[in-house]
């Protein structure tokens, strides 16, 4: 306490980090962006375990034969799903009836705010076919879920044949102590939202669906299988989910666990574990995934089916078999024995997976991060922006005239109310603007434009949001009069701490977007004034715009992926992702299109505005 | 000044209605932050239900509200939203009058002490003027009616708004200097809550400032205004209570309501201090950190008042704050009430030391009160260790806060007996060192 009574030590600190600004503000960035990078360093990150006793000591032995069998009836769904064109609801119903289960069918259907161009669809109708398997050893009280999707077109036979052998084997064990629910789901997440929301008595995106029939008990784990090849090279655990949410970190150490037990090479984002980290290819190869999962995440939408299951406190995440040139493959069998013994480890599980790690970032399968190593990298970001507002809180608090200047708290006190106020406001109403337009004025865009109804919202929404560049800057002078030096000043305060605290909670929920906000959004506020070069400062300020960060994000994450695209290629992927972003939000419920247009870019606005402060 | 009131009011009230027509108001009500197991609606109405099945509302441990209030809403059940709005702009206006009132006697006074020369002649720059003080009512009710905290706790229907107000009131008539409508408020609303029972006493501090009655143990004049205060307040209590009893028929309010704020059976989450502590405690210490915790808010009474005798309207501010800190369970809504004095202590802005950081700790904690909360409840990913960190820093916050202003007070004080520019014995400049 002795910093916060003691008036000379506290000068003296003040007097140090006002005059030393600018050099710590640089110093904090770079060691961030340091610290960040540093992540991926192999010593600096900590090995998986398995933190769960349940599924630790216990030794399970997989026993699944009948690979080819599950394949042959993956084929036999195959031909039943082109004969009626979709979904083969009645031979599910009858194969899954023929293997012991109880079978229940749910309908639903969805018409979406605007068509979906990528994944081609607008009016959705489906039906979800699920079978639960009743746990013969225990009160039917807990629950685990293994789906498998029933895509368009040739992909995904070979997961519901999996999934349907894996049933009809389960079936004749006796150690199940959860029910086990075999879900097949139409429209992939749609499909799923459907059933979740049915199985929770939940309705949160206004969809409509038939309630389900039947139950099991309160799930614990899901996973859901992606599967279209006879034999796989690899398996892929996808973790992201909604919102940036990941399961229990227990999760991805049982899938590793099983895979090195069984022998099956297995992946996070494409990417194999490897052990050079001390040369620069290994370490680069370790930034690169660290780098896709940090894009993926920050993306807030689910990447697989398993996303929507996290929002209900279900631990899930899918697993994707990779058929690449690699000369070992690995058959359905073994497959089906892998699935076999994370059910085994899962149903041994006393309560629900909570032990390990909830926050985390994996720069491979075997090494990860957890929040305490990464938020640091976060926070130095943040700390400059606490710096700049105290740097500003001196200036103002002690100005050559000594009024009583009351600063954040008391706004109205400070010089004109009106001049803080009114862009505050406008760039909060072009944000309002920015979310409501462009779904509501699609049909007038149509009838006026030559433009397809997707075309026209993501076309309207970068429309609307060029225009407010051009808005805001002007309008406060009308009611206020000219700018004060001391107004701008107020006004960054105001924005800074504004953009801090935004920072901070998003950071929170979703560290990765908080991330690479304030990594573009940071230096923007720091360096911004009334009085640096104009044009070049408006250049630096369009580029590091959350807009451009979104552009950039595509190239970027492009390029990890290993398939670089042209310019053309990338606008074009740009313009999808705007229209898949506001998507996910109304059909799922993500966070970021409202989170971009209603508080990050009115903040962006208001910096834009002090950059032409007259 | 009465038509930027009404503006002000009209402003107040429209943002009000209209926010309790949008779905916000039900995301609001269900908030932790806003409403307490003591003075959620939803309670209210589960005892209305019970009253009209005629079973007592306090049968089933759903309602603790004083049953003063179940029946007011009896009556007005239909009306509840302008009621909660009527409270609050009522609140704003006897604050406006009341603090009316303060600046005139600070005005006098001081100009008193000006023409006495008690006032060192290098303090002129701490006198305050008219002009300055010509705002502060508006500010005061501007503070409490546009404040976010007061319109959350309004649109979500939370009756610490009518706990507010008969504070309010009772501020106001001990500003009016009678004694009666005084005791009477206050007593309402210790009927309440208990914890107002603390402003017994700054008022008679203040009463008997206003009468020239020195406090004074061995002079019976004082002794003889005090009993008469206490009588006055102790009988309305009386009355209070008994008449609850005569409506309800039964005592079972009195362990419902007071037994329900004092020993803390529910352990929901909420902005003080309790919860996390008494979830976590063993039952064996139970009841002695119970006492710990509950005469925190009492124990401050008596060595403040001590130090701030001559300025009882402080020791008012003070006390509701510290009330807002340390009750059993507070909501947003008891903050607003001791935060809309603020403007009143404008003039020791110069001295405050924290104010930055202990705004920018309230702000952020404020944002982050629903993310850690959607964290640990809905996401399942952090859990209640994160909110209540959160929930420390904010108390601590308000702590820091309180006590800056306390600390300004007193050295404007120290400054106006003794000068502003202090100087060493060798003739240097001195610094104030608060140990």
């Amino acid at each position: 306490m002795g910093l916060l009574s003691d008036p000379n030590r506290r000068r003296a600190l003040i007097g140090m980090l006002t005059r030393l600004n600018a050099p710590i503000c640089m110093i904090c960035y770079m060691a961030g962006v340091a610290w960040f990078m540093g992540l991926a360093f192999e010593p600096f990150t900590l090995r998986t375990y398995m933190s769960e006793n349940a599924m630790g000591s216990t030794m399970v032995e997989e026993r699944f034969p009948a690979g080819e069998r599950a394949l042959a009836t993956g084929r036999e769904f195959a031909a039943h799903k082109k004969k009626t064109g979709g979904m083969p609801v009645d031979w599910l119903v009858r194969t899954m009836q023929a293997r012991g289960l109880e079978v229940y069918t749910q309908r639903f259907s969805r018409k979406l705010p605007f068509p979906d161009e990528d994944k081609e669809r607008y009016m959705v109708k489906g039906t979800n076919v699920y079978g639960i398997l009743r746990a013969p050893r225990a009160p039917r009280t807990e629950a685990l879920v293994l789906s498998a999707p029933c895509s368009p077109g040739n992909e995904n036979n070979q997961a519901v044949g999996i999934l349907l052998g894996l049933a009809q084997y389960f079936r004749s064990q006796i150690y199940w102590a959860k029910d086990i629910i075999f879900l097949v789901n139409e429209h992939d997440l749609i499909g799923m939202q459907a059933w979740l929301e049915g199985y929770h008595h939940t309705n949160t995106t206004g969809m409509d669906w038939s309630p389900l029939q039947g139950r099991g008990g309160s799930i614990q784990a899901a996973l859901s299988l992606e599967l279209s090849s006879d034999v796989v090279t690899s398996l892929d655990l996808v973790l992201e989910g909604l919102n940036g949410q990941l399961p229990n970190l227990d999760l991805a150490n049982l899938f590793y666990a099983f895979c090195q037990k069984i022998g099956v090479l297995c992946t996070t984002q494409g990417k194999l574990p490897r052990n050079d980290w001390d040369t620069t290819s290994g370490y680069s190869h370790a930034v690169q995934t660290m780098m896709l999962m940090v894009l993926k995440q920050a993306s807030s939408r689910p990447w697989g089916d398993h996303g929507l299951f996290l929002r209900y406190h279900i631990e899930a995440a899918s697993i994707k078999g990779v058929n690449s040139f690699r000369p070992y493959k690995t058959d359905a069998t073994t497959v089906g024995r892998l699935l076999e013994g994370m059910y085994r480890k899962l149903n041994n599980l006393l309560e629900r997976l909570h032990q390990s790690y909830f926050f985390y970032l994996m720069p491979s399968l075997t090494r990860f991060v957890s929040i305490g190593y990464y938020m640091p990298a976060f926070g130095l970001l943040a700390l400059i922006l606490l710096l700049r507002a105290l740097d500003l809180w001196v200036q103002l608090s002690s100005p050559p005239t000594r009024t009583t200047e009351d600063g954040v708290e008391v706004v109205p006190a400070s010089p004109g109310v009106l001049s803080i106020l009114t862009p505050l406001v406008i760039s909060h109403l072009t944000g309002v603007a920015l979310y409501t337009l462009p779904v509501l004025s699609q049909e007038l865009a149509v009838e006026h434009f030559p433009v397809s109804e997707t075309e026209a919202v993501v076309l309207t929404a970068i429309a609307i949001y060029t225009a407010g560049l051009a808005l805001p800057h002007n309008t406060h002078r009308l009611l206020a009069g000219e700018g004060t030096e001391q107004g701008w000043k107020v006004l960054k305060l105001v924005a800074v701490l504004y953009l801090a605290v935004l920072l901070g909670c998003t950071a929170l929920i979703n560290f990765s977007l908080g991330f690479i906000l304030a990594l573009t959004l940071v230096p923007l506020a720091a360096f911004i004034t009334p009085h640096v070069p104009k044009t070049l400062s408006a250049v630096v300020m369009v580029i590091l715009s959350p807009g451009l960060t979104l552009l950039f994000a595509v190239f970027f994450f492009q390029e990890l992926q290993e398939t670089p695209v042209t310019l053309q290629e990338g606008w074009m992927l740009y313009l999808s992702v705007i229209s898949q972003g506001i998507l996910d939000h109304a059909l799922y419920g993500s966070l970021l299109y409202p989170l971009a247009a209603l508080l990050v870019y009115p903040c962006w606005l208001l910096f834009w505005n002090i950059l032409f402060w007259k | 000044m009465a038509a930027p009131l009404a503006l002000l009011l009209i402003v107040a009230v429209t943002i009000r209605a209209a926010l309790f027509r949008t779905s916000l108001a039900n995301l609001i009500s269900e908030r932790v932050e806003v409403v307490s197991p003591l003075n959620a609606w939803k309670r209210v109405v589960e005892g209305l239900a019970l009253l009209d099945l005629d079973i007592s509302p306090y049968s089933g441990d759903v309602f603790h509200e004083t049953p003063m209030v179940i029946y007011l809403f009896h009556f007005l059940m239909d009306y509840a939203e302008i009621t909660f709005m009527l409270a609050d702009c009522l609140t704003a206006v006897a604050l406006y009058l009341a603090v009316k009132d303060y600046n005139k006697q600070v005005f006098r006074k001081q100009k008193f002490a000006l023409e006495a020369d008690r006032i060192p002649m290098d303090c002129l720059e701490l006198i305050r003027s008219p002009t300055e003080m010509y705002y502060i009512p508006l500010k005061v009710a501007m503070f409490y009616l546009l404040n976010p905290f007061t319109i959350v706790s309004c649109v979500a229907k939370c009756t610490c708004g009518l706990n507010n107000a008969v504070i309010a009131l009772f501020i106001l008539s001990t500003m009016r200097g009678s004694a009666l409508l005084s005791a009477i408020f206050l007593a309402l609303a210790t009927y309440q809550s208990i914890y107002p029972l603390t402003l017994c006493v700054p008022a008679l501090l203040y009463l008997l400032q206003r009468l020239y009655i020195p406090v004074n143990v061995r002079r019976s004049s004082f002794w003889f205004y005090t009993l008469q205060y206490l009588f006055m307040f102790l009988g309305s209590l009386l009355v209070l209570i008994c008449l609850s009893f005569f409506l309800l028929g039964s005592w079972d309010f009195l362990p419902a309501v007071y037994g329900f704020i004092l020993s803390v059976p529910d352990l929901t989450p909420n902005i003080g201090l309790f919860w996390y502590f008494f979830a976590e405690m063993f039952d064996h210490f139970r009841l002695f950190f119970l006492c710990v915790f509950q005469i925190n808010v009492f124990f401050y009474t008596l060595p403040l008042s001590i130090k701030l005798k001559e300025h009882p309207v402080f020791l008012i501010f003070m006390q509701i704050a510290l009330i807002a800190i340390f009750k059993s369970y507070p909501t947003v809504g008891d903050l607003s009430l001791y935060m809309a004095f603020l403007p009143v202590w404008n003039h020791l802005y110069r001295f405050l030391r924290n104010i930055f950081l202990v705004s920018c700790v309230l702000l952020a904690c404020s944002a982050l009160f629903p993310v850690l909360w959607h964290l640990w409840i809905y996401a399942g990913s952090a859990n209640s260790n994160f909110y209540y960190a959160i929930t420390l820093l904010f108390s601590v916050a308000q702590i820091l806060l309180v006590s800056d202003y306390f600390y300004a007070f007193l050295r404007r004080e120290h400054h106006l007996t003794n000068g502003l520019y202090l100087k060493k014995k060798d003739g240097s400049e001195a610094t104030l060192v608060l140990k």
